[in-house]
């Protein structure tokens, strides 16, 4: 069971990258190349320990908060609409993940024996992610639904509800644990591992990170999805010139709560144990600033400023404490006055407030990065071009 | 039927909490059409104010006065300071956007991020301790029949009747509820007419929140533990019990702040207490959805 399994991923490896090189090399495309050489890149560092387990960690939660604010941006940004509640789903694609790879693959005193051997973990793996997203996107109905004939403030408030009431539901479920949230995933992660000793969780964030940013870039980039900033423009308008906006609506929000899902399934497994209260107001309030602090209809400016999100509140982890004994230095401050790590969300919030002030179209406003540098587009197209 | 009328008083009291809060945000939504989302912080801070007053001035290190002394003394104070509190955000945060006529997306995320910057800046500057109201009135215990009700609840009860009724009047039979009015009919037009558009926006602020300040006042002394996230989850009950009268119509917000009270004390009375805040949502999700614009309101109509 174990060698065929082995064989099997190996296979589909080679076979997967095999695919990404054909592709780089046929269609002369430096970006898809680019995206590959980082990953590759990604994968090793954990594998070979070249970076110690604090930033490879930061690193995975850099790319979950990569999927997390670009399916967002599809949603507060493409569209125009503000949902509030993002995180939500996440929690839902998180439950639901986790719930599934514990049924399947782990010994659990509730749930009884695993259901399928557990070396098949990492074959199935993607597919639970997929069921996960799957599940949250018909909780995206939750919204989508309502969205049909409410809009603007209304909508906000219905998403806030709709995250209020995924997270209370979560609790009332014993099953899952309720308020003492769900745990043993854990098994799951070493069970891939015993399969091959591979850093599994980077590979599955980076795959994640590829295969979501790449499928919302094809959908705003559809026919169907130029109907997404159609809607947003203006409604009325839109339906006028044929767009459907029913159906715009239904896809946005449910491929958005779906990919959202999915990021929730990954950081499941890397975390062992997951708290439905954690995914609160203020965890979308995180997606939130990233969209904002990227700019509304940016995917790459989301991408961007998840990156830059992710690093200023792990340096703001060191920079507070460094702060606070700088300030002591200073004569009118009394001993006891610290800058404790709840300055960091007050000082995020402020980030966002100041931003809506003075820039708030975000730091690439309504534009691509290949917008914003041309010169980086002829670089990333003239192969193409030739 | 004992118990059954025993939770309407409790329902009253609670509902007048919600109607104190949910009357803040209406009147600001009637005037600027904006969801002022820090309001529920704004009570926060109102608790908070009341806490530091009152100590102050019952304590031997500030005055030592009184308790009856004391209580009237930190009403007016608490809604002053709390009015004062409201009327900076408005200054600070709202009106430059105003001024440059912002998108209405960009005012509601600074509301929202202005209601986390006094959550969490009341964290990290006081700490998470939490904080006891010392007692500002003799606790008595009046039964009729087989009902009791301590004389806390008849206040709260009857502050929030006093201050619909007063709202009420001061909106529909004063200058400045006329000028409040014209606002939110036409903003634009309002300075060709000589009111000044922001010394008006200014009184509603005052308003709601001084109201909140007052709510915030009398909810410590109900229930004397003071935490930086008391408000959030009161402000988004009192919300909805404001969207659900009809946001923008005040005896909206008093009718369904009594309404979701009764609704949230009913089922914590027969379920889980932690089926209310499912029950709540759900009943926001479903009014929105069937009626958007609740019960007092009445449909806009959206040109091109």
């Amino acid at each position: 069971m174990l060698t065929i399994v082995q064989t099997l991923l190996a296979v589909l490896a080679l076979l997967c990258f095999g695919y990404a090189i054909k592709r780089v090399v046929s269609q002369k495309k430096i970006d898809c190349l680019l995206f590959l050489i980082l990953g590759v890149a990604l994968i090793c560092a954990e594998h070979f320990a070249w970076l110690d387990g604090y930033w490879l960690s930061v690193l995975k939660f850099m790319g979950i908060n990569i999927v997390f604010a670009s399916s967002l941006n599809l949603v507060n940004g493409y569209m125009g609409e503000f949902s509030c509640g993002h995180a939500g789903f996440m929690c839902v694609g998180a439950y639901v993940g986790g719930l599934i790879s514990i049924i399947l693959f782990t010994q659990n005193k509730l749930l009884g024996a695993p259901l399928l051997p557990p070396e098949l973990a990492p074959l199935l793996f993607p597919l639970i992610v997929l069921v996960a997203g799957c599940a949250a996107a018909i909780f995206g109905l939750l919204v989508a639904l309502p969205s049909f004939k409410t809009r603007d403030d209304y909508l906000a408030i219905i998403t806030i509800a709709a995250n209020y009431i995924i997270i209370a539901v979560i609790i009332n479920i014993d099953v899952v644990g309720g308020p003492r949230g769900l745990s043993g995933m854990r098994a799951t992660v070493r069970a891939m591992e015993r399969v091959a000793d591979v850093p599994w969780m980077m590979i599955w964030v980076v795959l994640l990170v590829m295969v979501s940013v790449m499928m919302l870039f094809r959908l705003v980039n559809s026919t169907l999805g130029k109907g997404i900033p159609a809607v947003c423009q203006n409604e009325v308008a839109a339906e006028i010139m044929s767009v459907n906006t029913k159906k715009v609506k239904l896809v946005a929000f449910m491929v958005s709560a779906g990919i959202a899902g999915m990021a929730g399934a990954v950081y499941a497994h890397m975390f062992s144990s997951i708290y439905a209260n954690s995914f609160g107001i203020m965890k979308s309030t995180e997606a939130m600033v990233m969209v904002y602090l990227g700019g509304m209809g940016s995917l790459s400016g989301s991408v961007m400023a998840a990156i830059l999100f992710t690093l200023l509140i792990e340096v703001l982890r060191f920079a507070l404490p460094a702060l606070s004994d700088l300030m002591h230095n200073l004569p009118f401050v009394p001993d006891s006055f610290m800058i404790s790590q709840e300055w960091k969300w007050v000082l995020i919030p402020l980030i966002l407030i100041l931003l809506m002030q003075f820039r708030p179209e975000g730091l690439l406003g309504n534009r691509e990065l290949t917008q914003v540098f041309p010169r980086l587009k002829r670089l990333l197209t003239t192969a193409r071009v030739e | 039927m004992d118990f059954f009328l025993q939770q309407m008083l409790n329902a009253l009291q609670w509902g007048s909490f919600y109607a104190l809060i949910a009357l803040g945000y209406t009147l600001v939504y009637g005037v600027l059409r904006l969801i002022n989302f820090a309001h529920g912080d704004i009570f926060m801070v109102g608790a908070y104010i009341a806490f530091f007053v009152s100590t102050w001035l019952i304590s031997g290190d500030g005055l030592g006065l009184p308790q009856q002394a004391v209580l009237w003394l930190t009403i007016p104070l608490t809604m002053i300071l709390t009015a004062f509190v409201g009327v900076t955000i408005e200054r600070v945060a709202y009106r430059p956007l105003r001024r440059k006529g912002a998108h209405r997306l960009y005012v509601v995320i600074t509301a929202l991020m202005c209601g986390l910057i006094l959550e969490n800046g009341n964290l990290a500057l006081l700490g998470a301790t939490k904080r006891k109201l010392p007692e500002l009135v003799d606790k008595a215990v009046y039964s009729i029949g087989p009902l009791v009700i301590t004389n806390l609840k008849l206040w709260v009860i009857a502050a929030a009747i006093l201050v619909f009724i007063a709202l009420q009047t001061i909106v529909t039979r004063t200058k400045v509820g006329m000028a409040m009015r014209a606002v939110s009919w036409d903003r634009f037009a309002l300075p060709l007419m000589g009111i000044p558009l922001d010394s008006v926006i200014v009184v509603t602020f005052i308003l709601g929140s001084g109201i909140a300040g007052l709510g915030g006042m009398l909810f410590a002394m109900c229930y004397p533990t003071l935490e930086p996230y008391m408000g959030a989850m009161i402000g988004w009950k009192a919300f909805i019990a404001a969207v659900v009268g009809g946001i923008g119509d005040i005896r909206g917000a008093f009718v369904g702040g009594f309404l979701l009270a009764f609704v949230e004390i009913m089922v914590v009375a027969f379920l889980p207490s932690t089926y209310m805040d499912l029950f709540s949502f759900t009943i926001l999700l479903l009014i929105l959805w069937m009626r958007p614009t609740g019960i007092f309101g009445t449909p806009q109509t959206t040109k091109i």
